[in-house]
C-alpha cells in the first residue's frame, strides 16, 4: 500500500500519525503545479477544503473517529450537487448556480471524513467521451497533454492520474467513468444501477446514470464504493440491499472462478495493442486459477443503437427544465416564450443540442414505437443475452475502450466516431449491471490500456475479486 | 356567429363526458415533502423538487396513493399495477417542463357511479398526476406572447391530483351537474378531497357533442375548459350543444376543438383546434418505479371505506318506503342516519322524510336526538300539533335542543278544537262578505286571506288545512 493511497492516508490520519491539513496542502501544491496544464477542475475549493481538513484534525484531537476516509482529498465531478458551491455541469446554462443541497454521495463522503478539493471538468451535461465538449475548455490527459483524458468524467480521471486527489467521483451513463479511467490509467467503477444514490446527481439519462469512484488502485475504489453505496430513501430507484464489504474479498483470489472474454469485443474496431492487453489479462487470470473461455454476447453489437435512443430521449426531457425561468442562465427577450428559446439557444452547446433533438425525435408521436419503444425492447434482449452468458461464467472481461487516448480534435468533428468510443461500455448501463475498468499495461506508445470487468447485477464482489487479481498480476 | 339558440331535444341528443381533476387532501405534495396547502403567500410551499432544481428526485407520497385507491374503489374501479409517465411540454408554471402523470397504465380503471336518479355512468379511469403552478401574465391582455412580464407561483405545483375520466354517458346539462355533485359527494365521503369547485380543488373539463336521435355514431366533440361552478357547467353545455346544432343545421361541420367558457358573455370560444394540439412525448418516468399496490393493502382500504352516498340513498328508500329520488337531498345533507333512527323509534317514515327535506336545512340538524325527532313526528301525526307548529318546534329543537312536548307547551301549542274553529270561520265570513263572495266565485287566492286571519286570531295554533276544509264546506 503506497503512502499516497486513500486507505493509507485515512489510516495515518485516524491514527494521529498525519494531519489532514498537511495531506491537503501536499495535494493543493500538486494542483497548483500542474492544474494550469491539465485543467482537471472547474473550481478548486481551497478555503472550504482547508476548513474541512482542520475539522477532521480537530475530531482526531478530540479522540473521535472522522471515518474511513479521514482526511482523504476527494474531487467531485461538477454534475454532483454541492451546497453553496457552484455546480455547472460544464455548461453556460448553469454557470454560477450554487445548489442549496449536497448530493447524497457528497453527504456520505463528508460523513466519512473526506475533504472535497474541487469540482472537476466534464463534457457538458456528461454528454461526450473526451471532455472536449466542456463549455469551459477541455481537460488534458496527464500521461500526454496532447491527448484527451476521455469523458465525460475526464476531469475526475485526470485529477486522480495527476495525483490531485487519490479518489474522485464521476458519473457513468454509457461509460463516462470507465472510459476516462482507461485512458488515464486509473481504476473506474460503475456499480449496479440503484446501488449508489442519484439524488443530487444532475440527470442525463436517468435510467442509465450511476455515480461511482475513480481511484489510483482497486482497494481505494472498493473503499469509496462502500462509503457512497447503499440504500437512499430519497432515490426511488435505489436498491434496498446494503453495499457489501468489498475490501474483505479483495484477496480471495480467482481460483475456480469462470471468466468469459466477450467474443464480439475482440476483433473489429478494437486496436491490436488494446486487444493484446485483454488477452494478457485473460492469461493472468488463468494463471491465477480461473477458467477462461471466449463467450458470445450478441447484444453487445446492437447496444450502441439502443443507447443512442434511450439516453438522448431521457436527456431531452431531463434538460427541459433549463429554461431561464427559475435559476441559471437567463437571456432577456420580449416575453417568456422567447426568453426560454433564447436562453436554451445560448446556454447549451452543440453536442447537448444534438442529443436533445435526437431524443425529442425518438419520443415524438408516430415514432415512439419505432425508436424509444424498440430501444426498450432491445434493453430486455440485452439483459437476456447477459443472463445466458452469466449462466456459463461468473464475470466477463473486454477492453474498456477500443483505443487508448486519442488526440484533441481527432473525433470531435465526427459524432459517430466519438459515439463508437462507448461501444464496449454502454451495454452494462443498458443492462444495469456493474462494470469497472482496471489499468492493464500500455500500448506501443506507452499510453495506458484499461481492461473492463463486468458482472451480473449485484455482482460487485466477484467483479472486484477479478479486478484485484488483475492488479496483483502486474505487481 | 350569432348567439346560439335553443334546439328541439326531441330531434337532437347531447352527449357529454366529463374529466374531473380533484386535488387530493394530503399533507404534502405528490412527490415531495413541501406542504399541500391552499392560498398563501406565493412561492412559500416549495422545495427543490417543486422548483425542478437540478439533482432533485421524486419520491411518491404513500397517502396520495391510498386516497387514489379509496376513490377508485368507491367508483367501483379495478385498482391495478400502474406506471408514472412524463408528459413533456414547455410552460413557465411547469417547473420541470414535464408533468408526472399516468398514461398507458392508470392506477384505477373501468368503474362506474350511480346518480340519484338511478342512472349509472361509466368511469374510464382515475389516475394520479401532479398539479402545475399558476402563471399570471401581466399586460398584453393576459396572453403569454403579448405580456409585459409574467409571474409564477409554484405553491400549487406538485400538488396531487386525481384525474377522473368519465365515459360519454351523460345526456343533458342536468345530468352532468348531477354527475359532478355525486362525484364530489363521493370524494368528500372517502376523505379524498374537499371538492371545492370555487377554490379550484375540483376542476371540470367537459366534452360535448351532438347527434340526431337514433344515430349510433358520436358527433365530433369539443372540449370546454374554464368551468368554475356547477352553474357554469350547465350553461356551458347548453350553449355549446346549441352552437353545434346551429352549425350542423346550417350545413357546416363541427370542428374538433378545445374551447374556453367565458362566464361573462355566456359563450364558448376557440382555444385551439385538434391540428394545433401538442405532442406530449409521453414516456415512462425513469426516476420512479412501477406502482403495484398489494392485494392486502387494497383490501384493507376497501374494508375501511365508509358507506357511500348511493348505498345510503338505497338504504333510506328501502327503509322509508319513499321513491329513490326523494332520498338524494336528505343523504346530501347527511340526515339519513337521523331519519332512519327516528323511523326505528316509531316515527312515520313519510312525515319524517318530509321534515328532513323541508325543515332541516340547518347544518346543526344532524345533531338532533332521533328519539325526540320521532316524538315530534308522532305528535304531529296524532293531530296534537299542526304542521306549522311542528315546524316551529323542530326549529327550536335544532337550535336549543329539548323535548318537543315541553317546547310545544311553552309556546302554548295545543290542537284547536274543530268546533272553536268553525265558530271563528263563520264569524269571519259574516265580517267579510266581499271576500267571501270572491271565494265562492272561485278566486283561490283569497283562501290565504281567511287562513291568515284565523292564524292571526289563534296565534298560529290552527291547522291551515282544516281551515281550508271548513271554508269549502261552508261554500257547499
Amino acid at each position: 500500500m503506497s503512502a499516497g493511497t486513500a486507505a493509507a492516508i485515512a489510516g495515518a490520519v485516524r491514527a494521529g500519525e498525519r494531519r489532514a491539513v498537511d495531506v491537503l496542502e501536499e495535494h493543493l501544491a500538486r494542483i497548483e503545479a500542474r492544474e494550469p496544464e491539465i485543467h482537471a477542475f472547474n473550481l478548486v475549493t481551497t478555503d472550504a477544503a482547508r476548513a474541512a481538513a482542520a475539522a477532521v484534525d480537530e475530531q482526531v484531537a478530540r479522540g473521535e473517529d472522522p471515518g474511513p476516509l479521514a482526511g482523504v482529498p476527494v474531487a467531485l465531478k461538477d454534475n454532483l450537487c454541492t451546497r453553496g458551491i457552484p455546480t455547472t455541469c460544464s455548461s453556460r446554462m448553469l454557470e454560477g448556480w450554487a445548489p442549496p443541497y449536497d448530493a447524497t454521495v457528497v453527504e456520505r463522503l463528508a460523513a466519512a471524513g473526506a475533504v472535497v478539493v474541487g469540482k472537476t471538468n466534464l463534457d457538458e451535461f456528461a454528454m461526450g467521451s473526451s471532455t472536449e465538449h466542456s463549455a469551459f475548455g477541455p481537460t488534458r490527459n496527464p500521461h500526454d497533454t496532447s491527448r484527451v483524458p476521455g469523458g465525460s468524467s475526464g476531469g475526475s480521471a485526470a485529477a486522480v492520474a495527476a495525483g490531485f486527489s487519490p479518489i474522485a467521483l464521476g458519473s457513468d451513463t454509457g461509460g463516462s467513468i470507465r472510459q476516462p479511467a482507461a485512458l488515464c490509467g486509473v481504476v473506474g467503477v460503475k456499480p449496479t444501477y440503484g446501488r449508489v444514490s442519484r439524488l443530487g446527481l444532475i440527470a442525463f439519462g436517468s435510467s442509465l446514470d450511476q455515480v461511482g469512484p475513480l481511484a489510483a488502485d482497486v482497494a481505494d475504489a472498493a473503499l469509496a464504493c462502500e462509503v457512497i453505496g447503499g440504500h437512499d430513501p430519497g432515490d426511488s430507484t435505489s436498491l434496498p440491499e446494503p453495499f457489501p464489504d468489498l475490501r474483505a474479498h479483495l484477496d480471495d483470489g480467482v481460483e475456480g472462478m469462470r471468466v468469459g472474454i466477450v467474443a464480439e469485443l475482440t476483433g473489429d474496431g478494437i486496436s491490436p495493442d488494446v486487444a493484446a492487453q485483454v488477452r494478457a489479462a485473460a492469461e493472468a487470470l488463468a494463471a491465477a486459477g480461473a477458467s477462461v473461455e471466449e463467450i458470445s454476447v450478441p447484444a453487445v453489437t446492437y447496444g450502441l443503437s439502443a443507447y443512442y435512443l434511450v439516453a438522448p430521449a431521457e436527456a431531452s426531457s431531463n434538460l427541459a427544465r433549463y429554461d431561464g425561468v427559475r435559476y441559471g442562465l437567463r437571456v432577456e427577450a420580449p416575453n417568456s416564450v422567447e426568453m426560454m428559446e433564447a436562453t436554451r439557444t445560448e446556454g447549451f452547446g452543440d453536442e447537448v443540442k444534438r442529443r436533445i433533438m435526437l431524443g425529442t425525435y425518438a419520443l415524438s408521436a408516430g415514432y415512439y414505437d419505432a425508436f424509444y419503444g424498440k430501444a426498450l425492447k432491445v434493453r430486455t434482449l440485452i439483459r437476456r443475452d447477459f443472463e445466458a452468458a452469466y449462466s456459463k461464467v461468473d464475470v466477463l472481461i473486454s477492453p474498456t475502450s477500443p483505443t487508448t487516448a486519442f488526440r484533441f480534435g481527432e473525433r470531435s468533428a465526427d459524432p459517430m466516431a466519438m459515439y463508437l468510443s462507448d461501444v464496449c461500455t454502454i451495454v452494462a448501463n443498458l443492462a444495469g449491471h456493474p462494470a469497472m475498468s482496471v489499468p492493464y499495461g500500455t500500448d506501443a506508445e506507452g499510453l495506458p490500456v484499461g481492461v473492463q470487468v463486468m458482472a451480473p447485477a449485484l455482482g460487485e464482489v466477484p467483479m472486484f475479486r477479478v479486478a484485484a487479481a488483475l492488479e496483483r498480476s502486474l505487481a | 356567429m350569432s348567439a346560439a339558440t335553443g334546439f328541439d331535444p326531441a330531434e337532437w341528443e347531447v352527449v357529454i363526458g366529463l374529466e374531473v381533476h380533484a386535488e387530493l387532501a394530503t399533507r404534502t405534495k405528490l412527490f415531495s415533502a413541501a406542504p399541500n396547502r391552499f392560498g398563501e403567500e406565493p412561492n412559500t410551499h416549495i422545495d427543490a423538487l417543486t422548483l425542478g432544481l437540478p439533482g432533485s428526485l421524486p419520491v411518491l407520497n404513500r397517502h396520495a396513493v391510498e386516497l387514489a385507491i379509496r376513490v377508485g374503489l368507491a367508483l367501483n374501479c379495478t385498482v391495478q399495477r400502474s406506471v408514472f409517465a412524463r408528459k413533456n411540454y414547455f410552460y413557465p408554471d411547469q417547473s420541470k417542463n414535464y408533468q408526472i402523470s399516468q398514461y398507458e397504465l392508470p392506477i384505477n380503471r373501468d368503474g362506474w357511479l350511480e346518480l340519484p336518479s338511478g342512472k349509472v355512468v361509466g368511469i374510464e379511469r382515475a389516475h394520479l398526476e401532479e398539479d402545475t403552478g399558476k402563471t399570471t401574465h401581466v399586460g398584453g391582455g393576459g396572453r403569454i406572447h403579448e405580456a409585459e412580464y409574467s409571474l409564477v407561483d409554484y405553491n400549487r405545483a406538485g400538488v396531487p391530483l386525481l384525474e377522473i375520466v368519465g365515459r360519454p354517458d351523460l345526456r343533458s346539462a342536468e345530468e352532468a351537474r348531477a354527475y359532478v355533485s355525486e362525484l364530489r359527494a363521493i370524494l368528500v365521503a372517502v376523505g379524498a378531497s374537499d371538492g371545492k369547485m370555487e377554490e379550484g380543488s375540483l376542476r371540470v373539463d367537459c366534452n360535448v357533442s351532438v347527434r340526431r336521435r337514433g344515430e349510433d355514431a358520436l358527433g365530433t366533440r369539443c372540449e370546454i375548459k374554464n368551468i368554475n361552478s356547477l352553474r357554469s357547467l350547465g350553461r356551458a353545455i347548453e350553449y355549446e350543444a346549441a352552437r353545434q346544432v346551429d352549425l350542423i343545421t346550417s350545413g357546416e361541420r363541427v370542428e374538433q376543438q378545445t374551447r374556453h367558457w367565458n362566464e361573462e358573455d355566456g359563450r364558448t370560444h376557440t382555444l385551439r383546434s385538434k391540428e394545433e394540439s401538442d405532442d406530449y412525448r409521453y414516456f415512462p418516468d425513469p426516476d420512479l418505479v412501477v406502482l403495484d399496490p398489494s392485494e392486502e393493502w387494497i383490501e384493507q382500504v376497501r374494508a375501511d371505506l365508509p358507506m357511500l352516498p348511493a348505498a345510503r340513498r338505497h338504504r333510506l328508500a328501502e327503509r322509508s318506503g319513499v321513491e329513490l329520488e326523494r332520498t338524494a337531498l336528505i343523504v346530501e345533507r347527511g340526515l339519513d342516519e337521523l331519519c332512519l333512527a327516528a323511523i326505528d323509534a316509531g316515527a312515520d317514515p313519510a312525515r319524517t322524510l318530509t321534515h328532513a327535506e323541508h325543515n332541516l336545512a340547518d347544518e346543526r340538524a344532524t345533531g338532533l336526538d332521533p328519539a325526540a325527532f320521532a316524538e315530534l313526528v308522532t305528535m304531529e301525526v296524532d293531530g296534537k300539533l299542526t304542521a306549522t307548529q311542528a315546524k316551529t318546534v323542530l326549529a327550536e329543537m335544532v337550535e336549543k335542543g329539548g323535548a318537543p312536548a315541553e317546547i310545544a307547551a311553552a309556546h302554548g301549542f295545543e290542537a284547536m278544537d274543530t268546533s272553536q274553529l268553525e265558530a271563528m270561520v263563520d264569524e269571519l265570513i259574516a265580517a267579510h262578505p266581499d271576500e267571501w263572495q270572491r271565494f265562492c266565485d272561485g278566486d283561490a287566492k283569497i283562501t290565504g286571506f281567511f287562513v291568515g286571519q284565523v292564524m292571526k286570531a289563534t296565534k298560529g295554533k290552527a291547522d291551515g288545512k282544516v281551515v281550508t276544509g271548513l271554508l269549502h264546506q261552508r261554500k257547499g
